[in-house]
């Protein structure tokens, strides 16, 4: 069987573009709101009307958000019958169209030899990940994930002794307000907190990262998951660090908590770290039409 | 808000305290990973090679008093062939603490831009030397490439544009004192506030 013709490049380009340009809705809320918990006055304050100044203008002059257009990363849910590498290569054309168009910047540097590819196409980059479904419509999930907040993330095998984490949700509890407090404001927060619980080592941060596509308005499945959620961000706002690190009420807007089944012998809790710019976006193609959530 | 122009004086900066926010305006210069590495090995570490004289010339003119900003922007050239910059936030800072207080010794650097904070080291290099670190907004790119009115020259291309060093015109370019010339750092009051606080939580 030959898989299914399409041509997504137009789409795809125009997916990038938002993402880069367009703060989604549900984090520019919960930016205002953590504005009104900050004083008046103080740099906290004045650090988030900054930053919403900067998400108005940004859509209005269609220029990108932040200049760190990070990993884009991809998630591509398709049905049966479709070419991965077709779908790939419409992704390499738009994410090499966009660094054209100045939505992206060059941001893939080969490791061996410190040279940047110029046009964001390298080993890795950009970041697929293929699922296919029962669902008849192609969805792809973009996030553009800056790289000062991939810095700040992190990875703890449990049980620790220096941090009295053991192997259960408490555990978990301790290494995430542990990561959150040496993040300070170097993620560009008020950041948002991805964990993944189990897995072996990649898989667990990946499940971390996956979290970071959640809106920030949802609910965990899981009840005691989405009360660890609840806890963990509370909890995060109540250490002091604020927006950039300036002190303040506002250090996180989210936290999302997913898990995955593990070796009896490991126990990994991995943190992904968002900055505010949580720069996503969504398409969907069905029967020839493309819609942009 | 104190209103810097460039080149800055000693004095201006000795009258800033942690917490001051600042306006600066004229020319500065991006400078990252890439461009901290090579000016550190290239005209500190030992004889400046005959290559690189010229660039040496430009630095030395141009950061005396000067404002190095921890920047990688997206750019954009127009018909003309002239630079624009199109997104311009800071860049985490932490990662040229090996580098920075040595730069500032040798250029006479006034201010450092960037985004986190830096450790006890630049924090010495801003008492010895007269120096501050501004922090600017992370991710308020756009805003931020608004208040470049001029891209001035471009050096060092082949570290890839977010680190090559680009010497840019600002005006009213917004900052915050987290670090100042008498020891004072937002950064470790911060910290030591948050590291309290978490005690209490996990009591």
């Amino acid at each position: 069987m030959n898989p299914v013709k399409i041509d997504l490049r137009e789409s795809l380009l125009e997916l990038v573009r938002r993402a880069s340009t367009q703060l989604p809705d549900d984090v520019t809320r919960s930016l205002h709101e953590g504005l009104l918990h900050e004083r008046v006055g103080d740099a906290a304050a004045s650090a988030l009307k900054i930053v919403l100044e900067n998400v108005a203008l940004a859509a209005e002059q269609n220029t990108p958000i932040c200049q760190d257009t990070g990993t884009p990363i991809f998630v591509i849910h398709h049905p049966f019958g479709y070419s991965q590498r077709a779908i790939a290569a419409d992704v390499e054309w738009a994410v090499i169209t966009a660094t054209e168009h100045s939505y992206l910047r060059p941001n893939a540097v080969d490791s061996v030899t410190g040279k940047n590819s110029g046009n964001n196409i390298g080993s890795g980059l950009p970041s697929l990940h293929f699922h296919e479904w029962e669902q008849e419509e192609i969805r792809i999930d973009l996030l553009l994930k800056g790289g000062g907040s991939e810095n700040v993330g992190g990875q703890y095998a449990l049980p620790s002794a220096p941090l009295s984490a053991g192997r259960d949700l408490e555990g978990v509890r301790r290494v995430v307000l542990d990561a959150v407090f040496k993040a300070q404001g170097k993620g560009c927060g008020p950041g948002i907190i991805g964990v993944g619980i189990g897995g072996d080592r990649p898989h667990s941060a990946w499940v971390a990262k996956e979290q970071l596509f959640r809106l920030l308005g949802d609910v965990n499945e899981d009840s005691e998951l989405a009360e660890l959620e609840q806890q963990l961000l509370a909890e995060g706002n109540r250490l002091g660090i604020g927006p950039m690190g300036f002190g303040g009420a506002t250090t996180l807007l989210g936290v999302k908590v997913g898990a995955a089944h593990r070796l009896p012998a490991s126990y990994f809790v991995s943190i992904a770290y968002l900055c505010w710019a949580a720069r996503r976006a969504s398409l969907t193609f069905n029967n020839g039409e493309v819609t942009f959530a | 808000m104190h209103n810097l122009t460039l080149p800055i004086s000693e004095e201006q900066i000795r009258q800033l305290r942690v917490g001051d926010t600042v306006s600066l305006t004229g020319t500065i210069y991006t400078a990252r990973d890439a461009a901290h590495k090579y000016m550190v090995e290239n005209f500190i570490q030992g004889e400046p090679p005959a290559t690189e004289r010229e660039m040496l010339a430009e630095l030395e003119q141009g950061l005396s008093g000067g404002v190095i900003y921890h920047c990688g922007p997206i750019v954009r050239k127009d018909e003309s062939g002239k630079w624009h910059f199109v997104a311009a936030g800071p860049t985490t800072s932490i990662r040229e603490e090996p580098y920075e207080y040595q730069v500032i010794e040798r250029f006479g650097v006034r201010a450092v831009i960037g985004k986190g904070g830096m450790a006890d080291k630049t924090l010495q290099a801003c008492g010895d030397h007269g120096a501050v670190y501004l922090h600017a907004i992370g991710g308020a790119a756009s805003l931020i490439a608004r208040s470049v009115v001029e891209v001035i020259g471009l050096f060092k291309e082949e570290f890839g544009l977010p680190e090559a060093f680009w010497k840019i015109r600002v005006e009213d370019f917004q900052c915050v004192v987290t670090m100042d010339s008498h020891g004072g750092s937002l950064h470790k009051e911060v910290e030591a506030l948050s590291e309290r606080n978490l005690q209490e939580i996990l009591k």
